[in-house]
């Protein structure tokens, strides 16, 4: 992945400008969050409880975890009425070492009392545009060989339309899944224009995680994911705010998990009781290595990292 | 040895319908919430050729111990090309139908690259050139001297090949064994 013979000196020094370029759009992610009148938080890095998640596992720590996301912590901040948050993150998620993937990584997540998913698409759009523009760069960014054209609004594809059209299959009403992330990453990603961001948006029902179910067509939830120079930047919510409904899916979960994983998974009864009280609201989660890569025109998550695990 | 697909890394290698490959590549991808997929550049251990193929994360595959040793070729019995470690002095064999047209440049004493899988003998790979006598040579055909390999002459392995007419019987000549061709004369007959 990175060359063997660099010295760690010398590969500090390469990655400098990458490392310089963090810190900088760190800084304007922040200031582009509070004018907007959103709080930043923290919450545990170790926590008792997570969302269980069959394909995300995660690192044990005597008796904790390690945070996959923040989100079940945000969520009970807006449940006591905290309207609209951010938060910059590390999260850890086993066995994730790749390109793009490092184990440890880092998250930014917002919420919007109100707010829908496809407002936190809008977010977004309004983020990276507001970055390029202070970064002196207007609507196109330099990527891998591409000028990327951020102008918003960005190309939106259910995905429905999107497998159809490149696989010939309709997740939303086929029974077996288990060929959508393969197809995914082997078929749909990379029919995806490289000189444009694009949003994929409603999912199957069955995989809407924390996500709510579309009132007007159940077969879908109000999910959408933004897909930027190759990568999958940021995966966006209308949160489920049905306590019984998240408990089932919950269920549902930490059974798969037990069956495939072996593993006891604890059920998030503080996040659960929380729910009753969360309105209506929008979030999203933006891996910002990926964000940082894009900006440094570099596909690889290590040259943006100090020190990316081995 | 059965291993999770997640095991595998770069250079590793892998036993797919008995056929032994390396591991050229190892890509790891995954959707945020989806399952781990591992594309796998994989090269054929036994005649180069490359292929690409994805797993999903919990697959498991066959990971093989693949080595390659220095060995010197001793020589034929029956079906069997016999080989020597030269530090170990122990010997392995490899069946003439696995050693193909490689047969035709493989002298007694020759040096060779050996690739092992745990005690298997899997595939040989010669020296870039070889030196072998020419054992017979047909009288040229005046009208082919336009061309530069206008003759074949059979060197000591059995194997013909063309060559300039110049060539004689008990000449030494150098051979690239990758192309099988002749390339130059080292010694002229005595």
């Amino acid at each position: 992945m990175t060359n063997t013979d660099e010295t760690e000196r010398q590969r500090l020094a390469r990655i400098r400008p990458g490392l310089e370029k963090r810190a900088n759009i760190y800084r304007i992610v922040r200031s582009f969050f509070c004018d907007r009148g959103f709080l930043e938080v923290e919450t545990p890095v170790r926590a008792p409880t997570i969302a269980p998640e069959l394909h995300i596992e995660p690192f044990e720590s005597e008796g904790y975890f390690l945070s996959t996301s923040p989100e079940l912590y945000m969520k009970r901040l807006l449940s006591a009425e905290y309207e609209k948050l951010f938060q910059i993150s590390h999260c850890f998620r086993k066995d994730e070492k790749g390109k793009q993937h490092n184990p440890e990584f880092i998250m930014l997540e917002w919420y919007r009392t109100g707010g829908d998913y496809m407002q936190m698409i809008d977010d977004t759009e309004q983020l990276v545009v507001h970055i390029a523009d202070t970064l002196h760069l207007g609507m196109h960014i330099p990527y891998q060989g591409h000028m990327i054209d951020i102008t918003p609004p960005w190309l939106r594809v259910t995905v429905k339309d999107a497998f159809m059209k490149h696989t010939g299959w309709d997740p939303v009403t086929a029974g077996d899944l288990s060929n959508f992330d393969i197809d995914l990453v082997t078929k749909i990603m990379p029919a995806f224009p490289m000189n444009r961001p694009i949003i994929l948006m409603d999912y199957p029902a069955s995989m809407a995680s924390l996500s709510r179910i579309n009132s007007s067509n159940p077969q879908v939830a109000e999910r959408a994911e933004v897909f930027i120079g190759g990568m999958e930047l940021a995966n966006a919510f209308s949160e489920l705010t049905d306590p019984d409904q998240q408990r089932k899916r919950f269920q549902s979960e930490i059974e798969q998990i037990s069956k495939e994983r072996s593993r006891t998974h604890i059920m998030p009864e503080k996040f659960l009781d929380s729910l009753m009280y969360l309105q209506p609201c929008g979030g999203i989660a933006l891996g910002i290595d990926r964000l940082i890569m894009l900006f440094n025109d570099t596909n690889i998550i290590d040259d943006v990292v100090a020190f990316p695990e081995a | 040895m059965a291993t999770d697909i997640e095991d595998i890394r770069k250079n590793s290698k892998l036993l797919i319908n008995a056929i032994p490959y390396n591991v050229d590549d190892a890509e790891f991808m995954k959707p945020g919430k989806g399952r781990a997929i591992y594309r796998l550049k994989l090269r054929n251990l036994q005649d180069g050729s490359a292929f690409e193929r994805t797993f999903h994360s919990g697959e498991k595959v066959d990971e093989v111990s693949v080595t390659s040793q220095e060995m010197q070729y001793l020589y034929k019995q029956d079906d069997h090309y016999i080989f020597m470690n030269t530090e170990t002095f122990e010997q392995t064999f490899l069946d003439e139908a696995l050693i193909g047209n490689k047969k035709g440049f493989l002298k007694d004493g020759t040096i060779v690259n050996v690739l092992l899988m745990g005690e298997k003998t899997l595939d040989i790979t010669l020296p870039n050139f070889v030196e072998l006598k020419v054992i017979e040579s047909a009288v040229s055909n005046k009208t082919d001297t336009v061309t530069s390999q206008a003759k074949m002459v059979v060197l000591e392995t059995g194997v013909s090949i063309g060559v300039p007419t110049f060539i004689k019987e008990g000449d030494i000549l150098k051979i690239d064994t990758r192309s099988g061709s002749y390339v130059e004369r080292i010694t002229a007959k005595k």
